[in-house]
């Protein structure tokens, strides 16, 4: 009887132990992203691409920099605009942090979308956002290097056309690698949060 | 006894339709009217709440202005994959005593063409035209691109 209370107790504790050390294990585990942490499941960031001053530029070019990656185009009057309007109310709210982020909108219609129309664009939203664009195969080959699509849509009768895209904004630490996922719906202080984390972490992955 | 019940009902259900010697556009209020400027006279978009005090729905069908040579009913969709798109809309129903509301990644006006330079803090008048042929004009107030949603 007396043994059977001791082992009752044994099994107790051990079982309080093990969750004890699941929580601890758990605790370690669980990320401090409020976002989608993609860390190792998207490739570096790397390009060849125009930017809007008419200048080449490389994603080493933004090395020492977080980078926030959003396809696009300048003919988008909706959600184009609401994205990079939240996220210059993200960067305002990263105060002198923000310095140390750019956000590259890369165009999907490089056609229409020369580096001096991208240049007034970007700069209508954040001082600190540049306009990419490139050839129809490079903007492809940088959609494709992040599973993203687009694609243009039929013309409307006075020539006009729209481009459906991808609406995630990747995230890349100032290694240039790639760290969060985030989408227009994500709150702006989830935003704040992870980028806050990111900056002060250095980047380290 | 039955077929009493029936004809008050039938004559009921033309109440609202008698009602509507008021247009649509009577019955319609609009509210936070707004334009998100881009530069370069790329495409703009407008923004507009629609209260409708009717006890029948109203339809809005296109709208026009003098500021802008195109004005369009759009609608943004989020797609399977996180693919945004954004296509043409014939009509926008306001239900009756309710509201439908245009705001970004939804509805929208799309505005296209300015017939002169429009800046932030300038008001541009568009005149909603409702499917039984009334007229809604509204004052939009012009934003600058990275304006937050004021809703």
């Amino acid at each position: 009887m007396k043994c059977s209370r001791l082992l009752r107790l044994v099994i107790l504790s051990c079982a309080m132990v093990a969750s004890a050390l699941l929580a601890a294990c758990h605790k370690d585990v669980q990320q401090p992203w409020q976002l989608t942490d993609i860390s190792g499941h998207m490739p570096d960031l790397a390009f060849r691409l125009t930017d809007d001053h008419g200048r080449t530029v490389t994603a080493a070019d933004y090395r020492g920099k977080v980078t926030l990656l959003y396809f696009g185009y300048t003919h988008c009057p909706d959600v184009c605009p609401l994205t990079l309007a939240h996220l210059h109310v993200v960067m305002q709210k990263l105060g002198k942090l923000a310095d140390n982020v750019r956000i590259l909108f890369v165009s999907v219609d490089p056609t229409r979308d020369t580096p001096a129309i991208l240049h007034d664009y970007v700069n209508a939203f954040d001082p600190r956002a540049v306009g990419l664009t490139g050839t129809p195969a490079d903007i492809e080959a940088l959609t494709k290097r992040y599973r993203a699509a687009f694609t243009r849509e039929p013309g409307k009768a006075d020539g006009s056309y729209d481009v459906s895209h991808s609406s995630g904004i990747y995230i890349f630490d100032v290694n240039g690698k790639a760290r969060l996922l985030a989408t227009p719906a994500d709150g702006q202080d989830r935003l704040v949060h992870d980028l806050q984390l990111l900056l002060n972490s250095g980047g380290a992955s | 006894m039955k077929m009493r019940y029936l004809l008050v009902m039938a004559a009921t259900s033309l109440l609202p339709v008698a009602n509507l010697q008021a247009s649509q556009a009577d019955h319609v209020t609009a509210s936070n009217a707004w334009i998100r400027l881009l530069p370069a006279n790329l495409p703009a978009s407008g923004y507009v709440t629609l209260q409708n005090t009717a006890l029948s729905t109203a339809s809005l069908v296109s709208a026009h202005s003098t500021t802008y040579a195109s004005v369009m009913l759009h609608k943004s969709a989020m797609g399977s994959g996180g693919m945004s798109s954004m296509h043409a809309v014939s009509q926008l129903a306001i239900p009756a005593q309710g509201k439908a509301v245009l705001a970004p990644a939804g509805y929208h006006l799309m505005l296209e063409r300015s017939s002169h330079a429009v800046k932030a803090g300038d008001t541009v008048d568009i005149t909603l035209d409702f499917a039984d042929g009334s007229h809604l004009p509204v004052t939009f107030l012009v934003r600058p691109a990275n304006a937050a949603d004021p809703n």
